[in-house]
């Protein structure tokens, strides 16, 4: 744990933190910006994690495993993410989520 | 000293990721992104689990930005602003995340005294070995079989959908 921060002040902050994403997520229209606010949100998960095993219950380990393994998930989920953007601007010449409209019908 | 380093990090943290959903450019929102995960893996070091604040560092200062940072070269169109949802319609995104996140606040401090105090513990790499790899109660080397199985999984699908022809032929044909 932090010396002299209390489990409030990082709960605070990683909630900021994922409603910032959120609020990215709810305004963008570009997919590759929705994806960079996904990773926002996922950090700051990833920290809630941490930060309440360390705090809460400091002897055993699973929130801190939980945060491993939800960063391998978020680069697995971020390079499939990519691979069917990337395809996606090639079949449509766009990735603005107005104009796509492939998989609509 | 810790707490001065806390709060730097979390004004850091605050401010660069509002500036990443707020900017008109995309380079410079994955730039601004790329500071907020640097600073999340200060907070880690800081709460003495350095394993995983090397990880972040690796994934993914050093994994998921340059992914990222290549995508948006192949897609960006440079010369144009980013395109966002009209100004006016701003509001209800604005109204619903400041909302939610105050009442997710309020019950965080509410709910305030389960903390314990004064609990000094370093978590050491092969701490988190041992667990990765023990099949006692509480183990967990199922899901992290698992999850190679699905990493090797996301990366033959990754090469399938990239490697897949342009469609317009299949599509003519599904308009048939």
């Amino acid at each position: 744990m932090i010396e002299g921060v209390t489990l409030v002040e990082i709960m605070s902050l990683t909630t900021i933190l994922f409603f910032i994403g959120v609020y990215g997520f709810l305004t963008r229209t570009n997919l590759m910006a929705m994806l960079m606010s996904l990773e926002l949100m996922i950090n700051a998960e990833a920290v809630n994690f941490v930060s309440i095993n360390k705090y809460l219950s400091p002897a055993i380990l699973q929130g801190q495993i939980f945060s491993l393994f939800i960063i391998a998930l978020a680069a697995a989920e971020t390079a499939l993410a990519v691979a069917i953007i990337l395809h996606l601007f090639r079949l449509t010449n766009t990735i603005d989520v107005k104009e796509v409209k492939t998989l609509k019908y | 000293m810790e707490r001065i380093i806390f709060y730097l990090l979390a004004i850091f943290i605050v401010v660069f990721a509002l500036l990443s959903v707020t900017t008109k450019k995309l380079y410079r929102a994955a730039i601004y992104l790329l500071f907020v995960l640097l600073s999340i893996s200060g907070i880690y070091f800081l709460l003495e689990y350095n394993f995983m604040g090397a990880v972040q560092l690796s994934v993914y200062v050093g994994g998921i930005m340059v992914i990222l940072i290549y995508a948006i070269m192949m897609t960006d169109k440079i010369e144009g602003p980013l395109r966002t949802i009209p100004t006016t319609w701003k509001i209800v995104p604005i109204i619903v995340t400041v909302a939610t996140a105050a009442t997710a606040i309020y019950a965080i401090v509410t709910n305030s005294g389960i903390q314990k105090e004064n609990v000094a513990s370093v978590t050491t790499v092969d701490q988190v070995g041992e667990k990765l790899l023990s099949y006692d109660s509480g183990g967990f080397v199922l899901p992290f079989e698992v999850i190679s199985v699905l990493l090797l999984a996301v990366m033959i699908g990754a090469i399938v959908i990239a490697k897949a022809k342009k469609l317009v032929d299949q599509q003519k044909n599904i308009k048939l």
